[in-house]
């Protein structure tokens, strides 16, 4: 049932009207400079016509003009500069998610999302969200690099392999919008699709409490953290205690320091000599293939449970 | 330069077309004008597969859920798409042809500097091309011709090798064109010839070949590193042994952001060429121009971030990549307004490679304008790889660098062939062209912003109507471009006879016979006067 | 052009015109070589900074007095390159027969240490990427990175080599056959500055892949 003709995507994210509005701007400049020069080149195509065969090439041309030069380098050097400080500024200014934001974890893979929320919901291909709240999206992918892509929200990010890269947005209205990979990642590339789901906060809460085992990842985490036997060491004084640990700054051995984010606890856990806290040994064996991705998130989140600091937990 | 009073016929002339006859005397052969014809049959020939894989492309999107092909088969098309024609037809096109055939001409040489080098780049190109066709006859490449990793290190099945190998092959051709090029331009100009006189197609030729000679080097390092990790197991982008494939990209788009300016200044000297040709004025701003395609190069090799700004990059690398792609726009803005300027009072002209000429100016605009868009961050962070991108690089590489490259193949067309092409139908060709173009591409401009994105063989219903307008495009483009295909091949036999200046151009190249002898001139021109000097041919129409 | 005559092909318009022509390409063509590698050395910068301690425990497990040896070993043969240079122009066939062959003879010497002593030696130790890596001790994926570059780096300089001696040994015929002079000399100037672009690739990379980590 033919009904208007899209141009645009439907703003359903905060992000979305100031990425529309420098998008218009965009739209004005070029739509003037294409006028512009169509509009110049027709004038003179026409008006300059040669009228005879042998018309003789003109006389007096005007072959330079330093004004003209100056005008027409200047001019479009002060637009593209406004385009690039607006850019910049929204970009910058989205960068970093607000402190109250509700996170997500996606784990990307040919060619499927799972998605796993921290009560321990999951699901595929699918993200509930709750209206007007914050989503940090914390990514990571088993194989290829993917792209989480939400166009109502004008909002994507490419999702790399044994990294976390992270997203966020705040859904301002309610409905179902498309969730696309959007770097090719092989054959099903383009059925690596499914849908955002955003809801009431009432809708969203029986969502989350539906169909749910009650066991949350941080109690997966505390799970893994008894059978793989990281008590052994992390629980008795051998390595580092985790209470508190989240977000704090880690002296290491070399002498440098870092925040104990979510790639630092991800590393410490699947390259665990990579970086040596200052004052233990070297003796932490690696979990690589013996942990999945979403297992490591569990830990992670478990770890967050024990206390974190109010600092720098990620880098954008 | 007068034109020599008497023509002889083509026939009863000895010129580089009949100097020798038999396949040994073309494969062999070291003259310039020659190898120049044979990078043109090769190209054409590759333009032709790449053509048929966007054909089969824009047919399967005909329907959301894929008209013709598998979305495995269609990942190999598009993939092969990309390879051929940025490898192998665009990236040569303007410098293996008009390059090779134009450039002793315009600086009053015999020949370039290594001929015989010239004759090896031909043969290294079509090593690398056979073996990119082998990898398409053996099944298919499917990693898009971005071959990112660990897609083509670890998870293809699908002939990355060859296709690597191929392209990799491929990029000496260009690195000795481009030597060629250097110094044929710095060693060999005419007496006079100064660098302020050269025509301003020779200054985007020496600015492309300085991106030839740095850039390329670092895509065959990066390709060489992708086989490598794929045949022994190493990994230099294997997260698993503390690599990044995000170093990948820094490598490749280290010289494929350059190569896309490869792509485009040979056009912009074209186009410098033929506006003052067919308005017969001199071009307005010659020294902005000139500046400017150096300017392009330089800055193009700075700003390869700008196709990773959501790759996981920094924020702070993002915005300095940002601010300097919208630098490397300012030099085309100036090159636009001053061929525009330059019709201002002319004695202006239609012929085919006028119309060519200025619809490269309006496409080119707006091509390079939704650059813009993607420089923008916030923008970018919407419509990177979407079909935003796909339609402003076509609309730079299409309905700018294809049609300049037609409107130079049918400008010196009587000068390689001895010749006149049919212009009724240049015409006629050169607007069906422009007209398809538009259809297929701008539509795509909407469909990104809507959030279509690439690379997908298959997509949601919604996106429906705006791809079968597209398709419906490419169906109008492609029969604009077999049309000169079957008038120019024609026009060898049976154009009317051209001689040496059919457009009264000003130039050393019209200077000579058409077609040329093998060395070109007669003896060798002594440069007195600017370029594009039709003020003085008005005054010597005056005289007479 | 291999007669003893001095030659100007015909694009060129005199001698000096061919010579400055196949210097500026010489010089390009250096300069592409230049970007190839600085690609590679780009990449193990990145790499070393980030895994620094790996990098240099990797480092360690190289013999640097081999490393040394032969970067000694090329320094010589640019010596003996160069005076086959001078040679040419002297006119002094002799003189620049001997030189090439020592230029030759020290390349074939820095070969056989690279392959045999050097590579050969780290395959059976197990730290062969691909093909044969067994080293257990801390660090060890980014050791196998390391030792990934190793192999690349110098396998990509010792191929230029290889080359090289394949050039020389044409114009070691050319020069025996008496097609060079005083008034021709300049394919040995320019097989001078290739070999002495390639000593040069050597002396950045024996620093950056031996001698990481204070050794000494």
């Amino acid at each position: 049932m033919p009904h208007a003709f899209p141009l645009f995507p439907v703003q359903a994210s905060s992000a979305a009207p100031g990425v529309d509005q420098l998008f218009y701007f965009l739209i004005a400049v070029s739509v003037f400079f294409s006028a512009l020069i169509f509009l110049l080149i027709f004038y003179f195509a026409i008006k300059y016509r040669r009228r005879s065969k042998d018309e003789a090439p003109p006389k007096n041309q005007v072959t330079n003009s330093i004004q003209l030069e100056v005008l027409w380098t200047v001019i479009p050097m002060v637009l593209v500069a406004v385009m690039y400080f607006w850019g910049a500024d929204i970009f910058v200014r989205d960068a970093r998610p607000p402190r109250n934001a509700t996170e997500v974890f996606v784990v990307g893979k040919q060619w499927m999302w799972q998605i796993e929320h921290t009560n321990g919901k999951r699901e595929i291909n699918a993200l509930h969200i709750p209206v007007d709240q914050p989503i940090k999206l914390t990514m990571t992918s088993q194989d290829v690099i993917h792209d989480f892509s939400v166009p109502a929200f004008r909002m994507k990010n490419d999702v790399l392999p044994d990294r976390y890269t992270t997203e966020w947005f705040k859904a301002t209205r309610t409905g179902k919008f498309h969730l696309f990979c959007d770097q090719y990642c092989g054959m099903g590339h383009s059925l690596m699709r499914g849908w955002v789901y955003v809801m009431k906060p009432e809708d969203y809460e029986r969502w989350l409490r539906s169909d749910v085992t009650g066991i949350t990842m941080a109690d997966q985490g505390e799970t893994l953290y008894h059978n793989l036997g990281c008590i052994t060491c992390h629980g008795t004084g051998k390595g580092p205690a985790f209470a508190g640990l989240y977000g704090k700054p880690v002296k290491l051995s070399d002498g440098q320091t870092v925040v104990a984010n979510d790639a630092y606890l991800r590393e410490s856990i699947l390259y665990p000599t990579a970086q040596i806290v200052n004052g233990y040994s070297p003796i932490m064996p690696t979990f690589k293939g013996q942990v999945s991705e979403d297992q490591v998130l569990q830990l992670i989140a478990y770890i967050k449970s024990l206390g974190s600091t109010e600092s720098n937990t990620g880098a954008p | 330069m007068s034109s020599p009073e008497v023509e002889l016929p083509i026939e009863s002339r000895v010129h580089y077309l009949n100097a020798g006859y038999g396949i040994k005397s073309w494969l062999l052969t070291t003259d310039h004008k020659r190898i120049g014809l044979m990078y043109l049959v090769s190209i054409t020939f590759f333009f032709c597969f790449g053509g048929i894989a966007a054909t089969l492309m824009r047919l399967n999107l005909l329907e959301p859920q894929g008209l013709l092909v598998e979305p495995e088969t269609y990942n190999k098309l598009f993939s092969m798409h990309g390879i051929i024609m940025v490898f192998f037809f665009l990236i040569p096109s303007i410098p293996a042809v008009l390059g090779n055939f134009l450039i002793p001409m315009m600086i009053g040489a015999r020949d370039v500097a290594f001929p015989r080098l010239n004759l090896l780049s031909w043969y290294v190109f079509m090593t690398g091309g056979l073996l990119a066709l082998y990898a398409v006859i053996a099944g298919g490449v499917d990693t898009g011709w971005t071959f990112y990793t660990p897609l083509s290190t670890a998870y293809s099945n699908t002939h990355v090798m060859a296709a690597a190998a191929g392209v990799f092959i491929a990029g000496f051709s260009s690195i000795l064109t481009g030597m060629n090029f250097v110094v044929t331009i710095h060693k060999m100009r005419a007496p006079g010839l100064s660098w302020f006189r050269l025509p301003l197609f020779i200054w985007a030729m020496y600015a492309t070949s300085i991106i030839f000679i740095l850039g390329t080097p670092v895509i065959a390092i990066s390709l060489a590193l992708v086989g490598l990790e794929r045949w022994f197991h190493v990994g230099i982008f294997d997260p698993a042994l503390g690599g990044d494939p995000l170093l990948f990209q820094h490598m490749f788009w280290f010289y494929s952001h350059p190569a896309v300016y490869v792509m485009i200044l040979p056009s912009m000297g074209v186009i410098s060429e033929l506006v003052t040709a067919f308005s017969k004025k001199k071009i307005f701003g010659y020294h902005f121009i000139a500046f400017s395609s150096i300017a392009i190069a330089a800055i193009g090799f700075l700003v390869w971030g700008h196709h990773m700004f959501i790759s996981g990059q920094s924020i702070y690398a993002g915005l300095v990549f940002s601010a300097l792609s919208f630098a490397v726009a300012i030099p085309s803005a100036i090159k636009v307004f001053n061929w525009t300027a330059t019709l201002y009072k002319g004695s202006i002209s239609y012929e085919a490679p006028m119309l060519y000429a200025l619809g490269f100016i309006g496409l080119f605009t707006i091509g390079g304008l939704t650059g813009l868009f993607l420089a923008t961050l916030a923008v970018d962070q919407h419509v990177h790889d979407t079909y935003f991108v796909v339609a402003h690089f076509h609309y730079i590489m299409v309905g700018g660098a294809v049609m300049g490259y037609l409107g130079g193949i049918h400008y010196w067309w009587p000068k390689i062939s001895g010749r006149l092409y049919p212009d009724g139908w240049a015409r006629v060709a050169a607007i069906i062209i422009f007209v398809g173009f538009n259809l297929t591409f701008f539509p795509q401009f909407i469909l990104g912003y809507l959030g279509m994105p690439r690379r997908y063989a298959v997509y949601p219903a919604e996106f429906h109507t705006l791809n079968v307008v597209s398709t419906a495009g490419a169906s109008i483009l492609g029969l604009g471009y077999v049309i000169p295909l079957v008038y120019l091949i024609w026009s060898m036999r049976y154009g009317p006879e051209a001689g040496p200046n059919p457009w009264h151009a000003t130039g050393l190249e019209w200077t000579t016979a058409s077609p040329p002898p093998t060395h070109n001139f007669e003896e060798t021109p002594v440069v007195t006067e600017e370029p594009y000097a039709y003020d003085r041919l008005a005054e010597e129409i005056q005289v007479v | 052009m291999s007669n003893s005559h001095a030659v100007v092909a015909e694009q060129f318009d005199d001698r000096a015109q061919q010579h400055e022509a196949s210097s500026l390409g010489m010089w390009i063509f250096l300069a592409t070589e230049i970007m190839f590698f600085g690609g590679l050395f780009t990449a193990y910068t990145v790499y070393r900074n980030i895994h620094t301690a790996a990098f240099e425990t990797a480092s360690h497990l190289l013999n640097a007095k081999l490393g040394a040896f032969n970067t000694a070993v090329l320094i010589c043969s640019s010596l003996t390159m160069a005076l086959a240079v001078q040679a040419a122009q002297m006119g002094k066939r002799k003189r620049l027969i001997t030189y090439l062959l020592s230029t030759m003879a020290l390349g074939l010497v820095f070969i056989y240490i690279k392959f045999i002593l050097e590579w050969h030696h780290d395959f059976l130790e197990g730290l062969a990427p691909g093909l044969h890596f067994t080293y257990a001790g801390p660090h060890a994926s980014r050791v196998e990175l390391f030792f990934c570059f190793y192999f690349i780096m110098t396998g990509v300089h010792a191929l230029h080599m290889i080359v090289g001696e394949g050039v020389m040994t044409v114009l070691l015929v050319m020069a025996w056959r008496g097609a060079f002079s005083q008034e021709r000399y300049n394919p040995i100037e320019m097989m001078g500055l290739y070999w002495h672009f390639v000593d040069i690739v050597w002396i950045f990379l024996f620093p950056l892949l031996y001698l990481l980590g204070a050794r000494f």
